[in-house]
């Protein structure tokens, strides 16, 4: 039966009874994800619930350790070199931001695709500002990240990550770090990537943008996959008590529903 | 509504008061803002007032820079006699007379390092081929061999051997340092077992006692007739003691980069030494200018404790000359000379590892 799944070749990113424990702690419980080549597929849940290690896992930032993560029809274990090779076809946005702050904007764009991906250097500057320009960030490009808005700086991060020519796109809570007035501006930029049909695999508790954009919803609750489904059902409908708790609580406190 | 267009676009400029108006608020905010701080800057200023004079006397006015002997000085001022009439000797030590342009040419392929990396402009793989071939081209140049006539490492002394000692020591300690930085970070443990042990062995031991294990035990352990040159030995411990003490403050620097910084450069697909030679160390280094410079200057001037061990640096010459009979009386315009020597040079250290910070400061704003 996992032959099967392995030889669907449209399967982007495989989960399997997937197991992961932080020292005694067991922060992801026999999960099984499956995520189709253009795909959107929204997580959410609690705090502490393991979505950040579940979609970390994904890139193999954190190792897990019983289960399987196939990502692009290859399994990820302990080999360095595959490792790294699928990585740089999965991008990856951070709550965060971490652009890097010694390199311009530009810089931080084209470092990883003329050091990983050995694009010629006026090619990766080409790619760079078009996808800059994407972003609305073209006339930012010599500036260094301290320069710019949490906004910005997210929304470079997005070019950063496309500049690799990525298959998938995971987003771990890309705009919790951001005020309210910059949400916008990040979320337009992935809805839009969304229609451009890229798989994307996003933590988020932007339950609007959710509704618009994801395919499937994913609700997670102490490790576990608690729910799973299309926005219309997850929404007027949801199945699990813990899943109805969780979304009364988001919509009573608001600030994230639409 | 052009007047009130034209008040928006322009820069509002602080008002600029007459110089002697500014003068005079500069003396008053910043000298005398207080009773204790008046007393204070009244009392600075008498200090110098007294001791200014009497220094720039000594040292340049009433001081004797031209004669032969000891009887040529004026007794009122400083004498600088022993150090014109032997400057020779404190420059190449004992150097055979006519190889020594080799001496003067080493010292310019190292000064001019200096120089270059004053150039932003310069390409930065350029850059560090030059230093790292400088220390071997510099102990070419100063040992021979190879189509330049031998000369015996007993015969180094003086300036030289501080300027090699520490350019080859600065060059070397801290590639060194930053290897068991990341050494002692390692996810291997025996990688991270061995650079602990090095970096504390080395650490609680006094460089001193690592020399005399140098110059006396190293024979111990080398096979007999092999002779591996003194002033190689005290230079691989002054390297290997600068890079422990390195180590250190690198390991603090990485620790104190945030997470996010490694893990985006995974993300992006870096391995493990285009993460640390692309997106860490460039940061942890400028970070670290400050205190790494500070290491510099230690290292610059433990150079002189190798004449615990027989290599006759430029405090060797000096103490040399302090103790021949005709300038046995000069003790202090010696020591005044080396103090003046060490100053120059740790304090172009400063200025530059200044200037690198301002630079980096500016490319940022
Ligand atoms: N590096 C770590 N070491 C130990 N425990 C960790 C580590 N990272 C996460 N955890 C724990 O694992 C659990 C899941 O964490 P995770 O960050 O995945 O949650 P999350 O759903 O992303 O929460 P949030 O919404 O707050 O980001 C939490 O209980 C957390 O305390
Ligand atoms: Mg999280």
């Amino acid at each position: 039966m996992i032959s099967k799944a392995k030889s669907d070749p449209a399967l982007m990113v495989r989960i399997e009874q997937l197991n992961k424990w932080f020292g005694n702690a067991h922060v992801l419980k026999n999960i099984s994800l499956n995520v189709e080549a253009g795909e959107k597929v929204v997580i959410c849940g609690p705090s502490g619930s393991g979505k950040s290690t579940l979609i970390r896992c994904i890139n193999q930032l954190e190792q897990h350790q019983q289960g399987t993560v196939e990502v692009l029809g290859e399994e990820l274990n302990g080999s360095v070199k595959g490792l790294e090779r699928i990585r740089r076809q999965v991008g990856m946005c951070f709550q965060h931001f971490n652009l890097f702050p010694h390199l311009t904007v530009l810089k931080n764009c084209t470092l990883a695709q003329t050091s990983n991906l050995g694009v010629p250097q006026d090619q990766a500057i080409e790619r760079a500002l078009s996808l800059l320009d994407k972003v609305k960030m073209r006339d930012h490009a010599n500036k260094f990240p301290s320069q710019l808005s949490g906004g910005q700086q997210q929304r470079i991060a997005i070019a950063r990550a496309l500049c690799m020519q990525p298959k998938v796109m995971l987003f771990d809570e890309p705009t919790s770090a951001l005020d309210p007035e910059m949400i916008a501006e990040v979320l337009e930029v992935m809805t839009s990537l969304a229609h451009e049909g890229m798989t994307m695999i996003c933590v988020t508790h932007e339950m609007g943008f959710a509704r618009k954009v994801a395919d499937r919803i994913v609700f997670m609750d102490q490790g576990e996959i608690v729910e799973e489904a299309p926005p219309e059902r997850f929404f007027s409908a949801p199945e699990s008590p813990r899943t109805q708790r969780f979304l009364s609580q988001i919509i009573n406190h608001g600030v994230h529903a639409q | 509504m052009t007047a009130m267009n034209q008040a928006l676009t322009l820069p509002l400029a602080p008002p600029r008061l007459p110089w002697t108006r500014r003068a005079l608020t500069w003396t008053r905010s910043q000298l005398f803002p207080s009773a204790g701080h008046s007393l204070l800057t009244l009392g600075v200023i008498a200090l110098l007032c007294w001791c200014v004079p009497a220094a720039l006397n000594w040292l340049v006015f009433d001081a004797t820079f031209v004669g032969e002997h000891a009887r040529d000085c004026n007794p009122a001022g400083a004498c600088w006699l022993p150090i014109t009439q032997r400057w020779n000797l404190f420059v190449y030590g004992f150097y055979p007379q006519a190889e020594q342009w080799r001496v003067t040419l080493s010292f310019v392929l190292a000064g001019s390092a200096f120089g270059l990396l004053f150039f932003k402009r310069l390409d930065r793989r350029l850059l560090l081929a030059y230093l790292a071939l400088l220390p071997i081209v510099m102990w070419w140049l100063l040992k021979g061999g190879a189509g330049l006539p031998e000369v015996s490492s007993t015969r180094f002394a003086g300036m030289l051997v501080t300027v090699f000692l520490g350019t080859a020591g600065m060059i070397f300690a801290l590639p060194l340092g930053i290897l068991l930085a990341l050494g002692r970070r390692s996810k291997l443990p025996v990688v991270r077992l061995l650079c602990v042990l090095y970096i504390e062995l080395v650490r609680s031991v006094p460089v001193i006692s690592l020399l005399f294990m140098a110059s006396l035990m190293i024979q111990l352990f080398l096979p007999p007739g092999s002779a591996f040159d003194i002033l190689l030995r005290v230079q691989l411990v002054l390297i290997l003691f600068t890079a422990a003490y390195m180590a250190e403050t690198l390991r603090g620097g990485l620790q104190n980069l945030p997470r996010g910084q490694y893990e985006a450069a995974q993300a992006l697909g870096f391995g493990y030494w285009k993460t640390m030679g692309q997106i860490i160390l460039p940061q942890v280094l400028k970070q670290s200018i400050a205190p790494l410079l500070t290491q510099f200057i230690g290292l610059f001037k433990e150079t002189t404790l190798v004449m615990i061990v027989g290599v006759l640096d430029i405090v060797g010459i000096a103490m040399s000359t302090a103790v021949t009979p005709e300038w046995v009386e000069y003790g202090h315009e010696i020591y005044v000379f080396l103090a003046i020597y060490f100053f120059v040079i740790c304090f172009a250290l400063s200025r530059y590892a200044r200037h690198l910070e301002q630079r980096m400061e500016q490319s940022r704003s």
